[in-house]
């Protein structure tokens, strides 16, 4: 995927009578980390779950995501290509930690022993070799968290999407595992939208800040 | 696609059931063309209310299903206030779904093998305590106030109800609740008593009715157990339905109708006595008062639930060793010898009707697990619920009276030729299966974590792929136990099948019912023994499948 700017244009997100987001414009460039910070409830999620094209139909939205020139909100989702990480690493249980990865590998790549490479250097990288036949429940939360890593890039995303990925780990995991993720979305030149509510992880992202105001909503305490 | 699966379900659940009542109605009124009947009257209406003996039929159907009911619900309610939260209690949830997956008539075939008087307990007890060497003429089974026939329906009941409850107290968080009441100094039975079951008890509201509409009008456990002279009123219905003298079809519609009125009737007592308790308790909960000694509730609770289970598990095992005894003679406890030959004389018969609930339980299993699926899917695309799941469209076949509709069926799959094919005998089963089916699926499917799904898409994956690789592969332990209970459901059929089958598709059930009047306690034993070896395999392929293909996933042993 070459890489390219990922941009939202005049994206507005309503729950009946409130206003989450109102009119959010902006633009990542590769290999930039754009942080939203917010409160919860003010719909950094559902932003997010727009984005992917995966958004419960009680929301209402209106705007545009796009990846260079393409507008990636015609797309269905599994066509938008946008990789998202959660607060849980979300690894399949009934899938090896090989089998995992090999899942996110692009189907063109056909030949059995290629997308076998692909899934033990990914698996070196994070510093898990020999890790392809474990069962993903026996790793510790610092190693899912890395194969939930890996498993997003071996997608070849256009883009990444973080919401909250750090805030379930400890604090020495946290850190280590942080910049981990940064280290690897510059080298894949990604634009990344990182979600969070904790100042540190914005100042880590070293890249655009963005408060979300708590817009439109009648019952702010 | 996917939104064509409810209203298919909707038209393949309700469709039969509905026509079936019109099928039924019509006769009622003397209203049935191919018989040259067109004049709506009320003639079937005054033959059926001079029918010798109608009074007592009635009273006892409408008896057996309320004493039933307020035993089960009585008994479950001690068990859960005496035992909830103990290891003993945990212990006892692992026996449920197997003793549940026995169908009821298997259950009260077995009850009569064991309480009979010449059952397993008199041959035990005998000579040397009642001086018996002949069986006594009492009449234990089929006795005439019904009381083995309630014996019997509870047996069966009480474990539902009691699964029924342990899933709703798993949502209701009764486990804390407990604990709250105790740290006021509640005793712990009255502790639940007031502070979980209030909780509980609407959630159980539906099965409740359930078991309370199957009392009334249970047609082959009543077959065994209850009285012939006069048999409950939906026995007779049945007979007179299926009579060669088509003169008293039209007093059976007539009888089905009354037979509606009954469990009609039921569920407004079983209301207003609900109204009353409710009343009542919501008093009793806020006079503070803590409870005393409980040492009386719990025996009685135990020795109960332990009396009922021990009674079902010595009656199947009376049935086991029948099916392989040579001579048995009165007194004796044990037979003089074991012999395979009572199997081989019944090979052929046994292999058809083997064969024919085989094939039956597992298509309309797999139809209902397909058709499950694809309803839940469409609620989880759109978050919505279906009229399925909101307005207990499910519970209609389960609380209505079977005679009611299925005689109707008949009636329509007569006139269309239908009746005797394969198909609209799966069809009617699936009526009964398909709702077990989708309650015990829908729980587990609803509680899966959508972020999965979103994960799956996200990395490319096609919807297809996402619910093929990666959902029903996460949810093959519930779709497995689901498939279990409509397998059990639909191997513990007896009317669908009298009904539909035209006598061309004798299966296990319909032979032991059958034979279970001749008094072969050889062959009836024999054709009991698979009637609950079928569904206890599925119940252990259903556990035993998934554990094996996941026996290297640690993460997927603690989802239920």
């Amino acid at each position: 995927m070459n890489p390219a700017a990922l941009e939202l244009q005049q994206v507005t997100i309503e729950l009946g009578a409130r206003t989450l987001i109102a009119g959010l414009s902006l633009i990542v460039e590769p290999g930039q980390v754009v942080t939203l910070m917010g409160e919860s409830g003010v719909g950094k999620s559902s932003l997010l779950a727009w984005m992917c094209g995966t958004m419960p139909e009680a929301f209402r939205a209106s705007g545009r995501v796009l990846h260079g020139a393409t507008d990636l909100s015609l797309l269905p989702p599994e066509d938008r290509r946008l990789g998202i990480l959660f607060q849980d690493d979300l690894l399949f249980p009934h899938l090896s930690v090989g089998q995992n990865l090999a899942f996110a590998l692009p189907a063109a790549l056909r030949s059995r022993a290629e997308r076998r490479t692909k899934v033990e250097g990914a698996l070196d990288e994070a510093g898990l070799s020999g890790y392809a036949d474990r069962d993903p429940a026996t790793l510790s939360g610092g190693q899912r968290a890395r194969v939930a890593v890996m498993r997003v890039l071996l997608s070849e995303p256009r883009a990444l999407l973080l919401d909250e990925p750090f805030s379930k780990l400890d604090h020495a995991t946290r850190q280590r595992f942080r910049q981990f993720v940064f280290d690897h979305l510059r080298e894949a030149r990604l634009p990344t939208l990182l979600v969070t509510h904790d100042p540190e992880d914005a100042l880590a992202a070293a890249g655009m800040t963005l408060e979300l105001p708590s817009v439109g909503s009648p019952q702010v305490h | 696609m996917l939104r064509l699966f409810p209203p298919l379900a909707v038209v393949l659940l309700v469709g039969p059931v509905l026509a079936g009542l019109a099928g039924t109605l019509l006769p009622a009124f003397d209203y049935l063309p191919v018989l040259g009947h067109r004049a709506a009257g009320l003639q079937a209406w005054t033959q059926l209310l001079e029918l010798p003996g109608l009074r007592t039929s009635v009273w006892l159907s409408l008896s057996t299903g309320l004493v039933t009911t307020i035993l089960s619900v009585l008994l479950v309610v001690l068990l859960c206030a005496a035992w909830h939260g103990t290891r003993a209690f945990a212990a006892m949830e692992a026996w449920l779904a197997p003793l549940l997956s026995v169908p009821h008539v298997t259950v009260a075939l077995g009850l009569a093998f064991l309480i009979s008087p010449s059952g397993w307990i008199m041959r035990c007890l005998s000579p040397w305590l009642t001086g018996f060497s002949q069986p006594p003429d009492w009449r234990i089974i089929q006795d005439a106030n019904g009381l083995s026939l309630m014996f019997g329906l509870i047996a069966k009941e009480a474990p539902f109800l009691l699964l029924m409850t342990l899933a709703a107290l798993g949502q209701a968080d009764g486990e804390r609740g407990s604990v709250v009441a105790r740290t006021f100094g509640y005793r712990p039975m009255i502790g639940w008593l007031k502070a979980v079951f209030p909780r509980v008890y609407p959630q159980i509201r539906l099965p409740v009715l359930a078991v309370l509409a199957y009392g009334v009008s249970v047609v082959d456990v009543a077959m065994v157990l209850a009285p012939t002279t006069p048999a409950p009123l939906a026995v007779r219905v049945v007979k007179m339905a299926n009579d060669s003298d088509l003169n008293l079809r039209f007093i059976a519609s007539a009888g089905a109708m009354l037979q509606c009125a009954l469990v009609l009737g039921g569920v407004l007592f079983w209301w207003m006595l609900e109204r009353t308790v409710r009343w009542w308790g919501n008093r009793w909960i806020t006079t503070g008062w803590r409870g005393g000694r409980e040492s009386i509730p719990r025996w009685i609770a135990s020795v109960a639930g332990a009396t009922l289970g021990l009674a079902v598990i010595f009656g199947l095992l009376a049935m086991a060793v029948w099916s392989v005894a040579t001579h048995w003679r009165f007194p004796a406890a044990i037979p003089a010898g074991l012999t395979s030959a009572n199997w081989k004389l019944h090979a052929s018969g046994v292999t058809d009707a083997v064969w024919n609930t085989l094939s039956l339980a597992v298509c309309t299993t797999a139809f209902s697990l397909i058709l499950s699926v694809g309803v839940l899917e469409f609620e989880a695309a759109t978050g919505r619920r279906t009229a399925l799941s909101k307005v207990g469209l499910l519970y209609v076949p389960l609380v209505l009276p079977q005679v009611a509709f299925l005689f109707g069926a008949q009636v329509l799959l007569a006139l269309s030729r239908l009746d005797g094919e394969w198909i609209a005998l799966a069809w009617l089963h699936l009526v009964f299966v398909f709702p077990y089916v989708f309650l015990a699926l829908a729980d587990a499917y609803r509680a899966w974590d959508e972020r999965y799904r979103r994960t799956g898409l996200c990395l490319g994956a096609s919807p297809l792929r996402v619910l093929l690789r990666i959902k029903l592969p996460m949810l093959l332990r519930p779709i497995a136990a689901a498939g279990a209970v409509g397998f059990a459901v639909s191997v513990g059929q007896y009317l669908p099948t009298l009904f539909a089958g035209a006598g061309r598709f004798p299966t296990l059930t319909t032979e032991a019912v059958a034979l279970s009047a001749g008094g072969d306690l050889r062959s009836v034993g024999i054709y009991a023994m698979l009637q609950m070896a079928l569904p206890l395999a599925a119940f252990a392929l259903a556990l035993a499948a998934p554990a094996w293909c996941f026996r290297h996933r640690r993460g997927m042993h603690v989802i239920r």
